[in-house]
C-alpha cells in the first residue's frame, strides 16, 4: 500500500468512529425538544468534563501553541494555559453552577432566553443574537479552514494527478465539505446527545494522540534531557519571557479566559447536566487537563526551535515534527486525526447552539410557541442547523480576509460581555438598559478598535494590537462594566418579580435580602 | 468561611501567577523543564486543587433544591405535543 493513503485511511476509520456515534446517540433521542437542545439534563460528571473541555479546546491547543511557543517560547503556557486553568473553572463554579439551576429552575434552553427574562427585555434578546452569532461565526469558518490547511499539509503531492490545481494536496473545499457533513450528520440525528458523545471520544483522541506524538518525537531527539540541552544553546531566549511577552500583556492576559462565561455553546453544555454535582469533576480536572494537553505541546515547540526546524510558518511545526522525526503514516494520521478531533469538537457544539439560537431565539418568539409541536421544533432546529452549515460551507470558499486575525478578536468579544453575565447572576440592581448600554458600548468599541488593528496591519506598522502595553480586550471590558453600573444605578430598578424569580431568598451565596429601596415595588 | 478562604486563595493564586522573579531565568528543572514553565505547571496543579476544595468543602448544597424548588412536574412533553411550559416568553411579557 502507498505510505502516502496510510493517514488518509487512519483519518477515515475515524470520521467513521464519529458517524457511528452519532447514530448510537440517537437510539438514545426522546424524541422531545428539550431532550434534542439539553438531552434531557441528563449528562454525568465524566461526559460533562470531557464535552466542555472538548468545546474549549480548540485546534489552537494543539497546532497553535506548538507554534506559538517555536517563536514566543515558554510564556505561551503562562498567557493561555494556566491562567485558563484558573479563570475557567472559577467561571464553571461561579457562573456555570447558577446558570445550570436557574435554566433547570425556569425551563431556559439558550442563553439569550435568560437575559431576556432576567432583564426584562425581549430587545435585549434581539440585540446580543447578532452579536454572539457574529463572534461564533468567525470561529466555525476558522475551524473548517484549520482542518482544511493542516489536510493540505498532510497530503502535499500525495495525488498530483487528480488535485494538480492544490499541488497533490486534497483541496479546501473537499476537507470543508467532509467535515461539514460529518459534523452536520451527528449534529443532525443526535442533537446535543450527539455532541456530548463525540466530544467524549474526540477529546480522548486528541489528549491520546498529543501525548503518544510527544513521546515519540522526544524519543528521536535523543529523550527529554538532550532536546532541552540543545534548546538551551541554540535557542535560550525561548526558556525565558524576557524580551518575548511583556508584563502588562501577561497580566492582562487574564480577561480573555472570562470568554468562557459567555460562549453560547459552552452555556448549552452547562444546561445538559444532571445535576449542579456533575460540575465538581469539570471544575477540578479543568486545569490537569489543560496542562496534561499544553504542556508536551509547549516543549515540543522549544524543542523544534532548539534544532533549528525549517517549516514554512510556525503552524507547521507539529506536522513537521511529526514527518521528519517519527516517520510513521499511523501515527502522521493519529496526529492528524487528533487534530480535526479538537477542530471538530468545538464545531459541533457551535453549530448546535447557532441552530437552538435561530429556533429558540428568533422563531419561537416571532410566532409564538403555541404555533408549534414539539416535533415541528426539533425539525425546525434541524434545518437551521443544515442552513448553518451551509452557509458557513460556502464561506470557507470565499473566506473573509483577516478571518484568522478576526478569531482572537471574538475571544475578546466574549469576555468584554462577561461583566453582563456575572451581573445578571449576582448583581440584583442591574437593569435592562444597564445591559442593553453595556451592550452596544461593547459593540462599538470593539469595532472601533479592531478597525485600527486593522488599519495599523494595512500600514505595514507590524505594530501589535496592544493599547498602552495591554491586551484590547481590558479596553473594552473595562467600557463594558462601566457603562453596565453606571447605566444600571442612573435607571429603573428591575420589578420586584423579577428579583424575586432570579434572587430567591431560599438560595445563599446570592443575594437574597429584597430592599425596598432597590427596587420597584 | 470556607468560602471567603476559597476567594482568598483564588485572589492569591492570581497574585501568584505574574511570577516576575523567573521571568529571565533560564534554569532547567531536573535538565528538562524550564523553571518558568516548571512554575506555571505547579500553578495548573494548584488550580485543581483548588477547585477540589472548593467543590467538597465550600460547595452551594442548596443548588440543587433551588433548581429543583420552582419546577413544574418533571415530566416530558408528548413529541407531537405542544413544547414544553414555560414561566415566561418574551410575548407574555410584552
Amino acid at each position: 500500500m502507498d505510505p502516502k493513503l496510510v493517514p488518509l485511511i487512519v483519518i477515515g476509520i475515524y470520521l467513521l468512529l464519529l458517524l457511528g456515534l452519532g447514530f448510537a446517540s440517537n437510539l438514545f433521542f426522546r424524541g422531545t425538544s428539550k431532550d434534542y437542545f439539553i438531552a434531557s439534563r441528563s449528562i454525568g460528571p465524566f461526559m460533562l468534563l470531557m464535552s466542555i473541555f472538548g468545546t474549549t479546546m480548540t485546534a489552537f491547543a494543539m497546532v497553535g501553541s506548538t507554534g506559538k511557543a517555536f517563536t514566543t517560547g515558554i510564556g505561551t503556557y503562562g498567557l493561555m494555559a494556566s491562567w485558563s486553568g484558573l479563570v475557567h473553572s472559577a467561571v464553571f463554579f461561579l457562573v456555570g453552577i447558577k446558570l445550570w439551576a436557574i435554566g433547570k429552575r425556569h425551563g431556559y434552553v439558550t442563553q439569550i432566553e435568560y437575559f431576556r427574562a432576567r432583564f426584562e427585555s425581549p430587545a435585549l434578546g434581539y440585540l446580543l443574537f447578532p452579536l454572539l452569532i457574529g463572534f461564533v461565526v468567525p470561529y466555525l469558518l476558522i475551524g473548517l479552514l484549520g482542518a482544511a490547511a493542516s489536510v493540505r499539509g498532510l497530503t502535499l503531492g500525495a495525488f498530483p494527478e487528480v488535485f494538480a490545481a492544490s499541488n497533490g494536496a486534497i483541496p479546501t473545499w473537499l476537507t470543508c465539505l467532509v467535515i461539514s457533513a460529518v459534523v452536520l450528520t451527528y449534529v443532525f440525528w443526535g442533537g446535543v446527545r450527539g455532541a456530548v458523545w463525540a466530544n467524549t471520544f474526540q477529546t480522548i483522541v486528541f489528549m491520546a494522540t498529543g501525548v503518544i506524538a510527544f513521546v515519540m518525537i522526544a524519543k528521536a531527539m535523543g529523550g527529554m534531557t538532550a532536546a532541552s540541552a540543545a534548546t538551551l544553546a541554540n535557542a535560550p531566549e525561548l526558556l525565558a519571557r524576557e524580551g518575548k511577552v511583556g508584563h502588562m500583556e501577561f497580566l492582562t492576559y487574564c480577561l480573555i479566559p472570562l470568554s468562557v462565561g459567555m460562549f453560547p455553546h459552552i452555556f448549552q453544555h452547562w444546561l445538559t447536566a444532571r445535576s449542579a454535582k456533575a460540575f465538581r469533576l469539570t471544575c477540578i480536572a479543568h486545569p490537569i487537563f489543560i496542562m496534561i494537553l499544553w504542556v508536551p505541546c509547549i516543549l515540543m515547540g522549544i524543542w523544534a526551535a532548539g534544532m533549528s526546524l525549517q517549516v514554512p510558518n510556525p503552524n507547521a511545526v507539529l506536522g513537521k515534527l511529526v514527518a521528519d522525526l517519527v516517520h510513521s503514516p499511523v501515527l502522521s494520521g493519529l496526529v492528524m486525526a487528533g487534530v480535526l478531533a479538537a477542530i471538530m469538537s468545538s464545531l459541533d457544539s457551535q453549530f448546535m447552539c447557532v441552530g437552538t439560537m435561530f429556533t429558540e431565539n428568533i422563531m419561537v418568539p416571532l410566532f409564538g410557541r403555541q404555533r408549534f409541536s414539539d416535533r415541528q421544533i426539533i425539525w425546525l432546529a434541524r434545518m437551521f442547523i443544515v442552513l448553518v452549515v451551509t452557509v458557513t460551507y460556502l464561506l470557507t470558499l470565499f473566506p473573509p480576509r483577516h478571518i484568522f486575525d478576526l478569531g482572537v478578536w471574538c475571544f475578546s468579544g466574549f469576555a468584554s460581555l462577561f461583566p453582563l453575565v456575572f451581573a445578571a447572576v449576582y448583581w440584583r440592581r442591574a437593569t435592562k438598559a444597564g445591559a442593553i448600554g453595556s451592550v452596544l458600548v461593547t459593540a462599538i468599541v470593539w469595532t472601533a478598535l479592531f478597525l485600527r488593528d486593522q488599519s495599523l496591519k494595512a500600514s505595514g506598522s507590524g505594530a501589535e494590537a496592544l493599547v498602552f502595553g495591554m491586551l484590547p480586550v481590558v479596553v473594552i471590558f473595562g467600557c463594558s462594566l462601566v457603562t453596565l453600573v453606571v447605566v444600571s444605578l442612573l435607571t429603573q430598578p428591575p420589578t420586584k418579580e423579577t428579583i424575586e424569580k432570579f434572587f430567591p431568598a431560599e438560595l445563599k451565596g446570592l443575594p437574597n435580602r429584597y430592599e425596598q429601596r432597590c427596587c420597584n415595588p | 468561611m470556607k468560602r471567603r478562604f476559597v476567594w482568598a486563595a483564588a485572589v492569591v493564586l492570581a497574585v501568584l501567577h505574574h511570577d516576575f522573579w523567573w521571568w529571565d531565568d533560564r534554569t532547567l528543572v531536573l535538565g528538562v523543564l524550564p523553571i518558568g514553565l516548571a512554575y506555571h505547571m505547579a500553578f495548573s496543579v494548584a488550580a485543581g486543587l483548588l477547585w477540589w476544595f472548593a467543590s467538597y468543602h465550600a460547595w452551594p448544597h442548596d443548588i440543587e433544591e433551588f433548581a429543583a424548588g420552582g419546577a413544574k412536574p418533571a415530566a416530558d412533553p408528548q413529541p407531537a405535543g405542544n413544547g414544553e411550559a414555560r414561566e415566561w416568553t418574551p410575548n407574555s411579557s410584552r
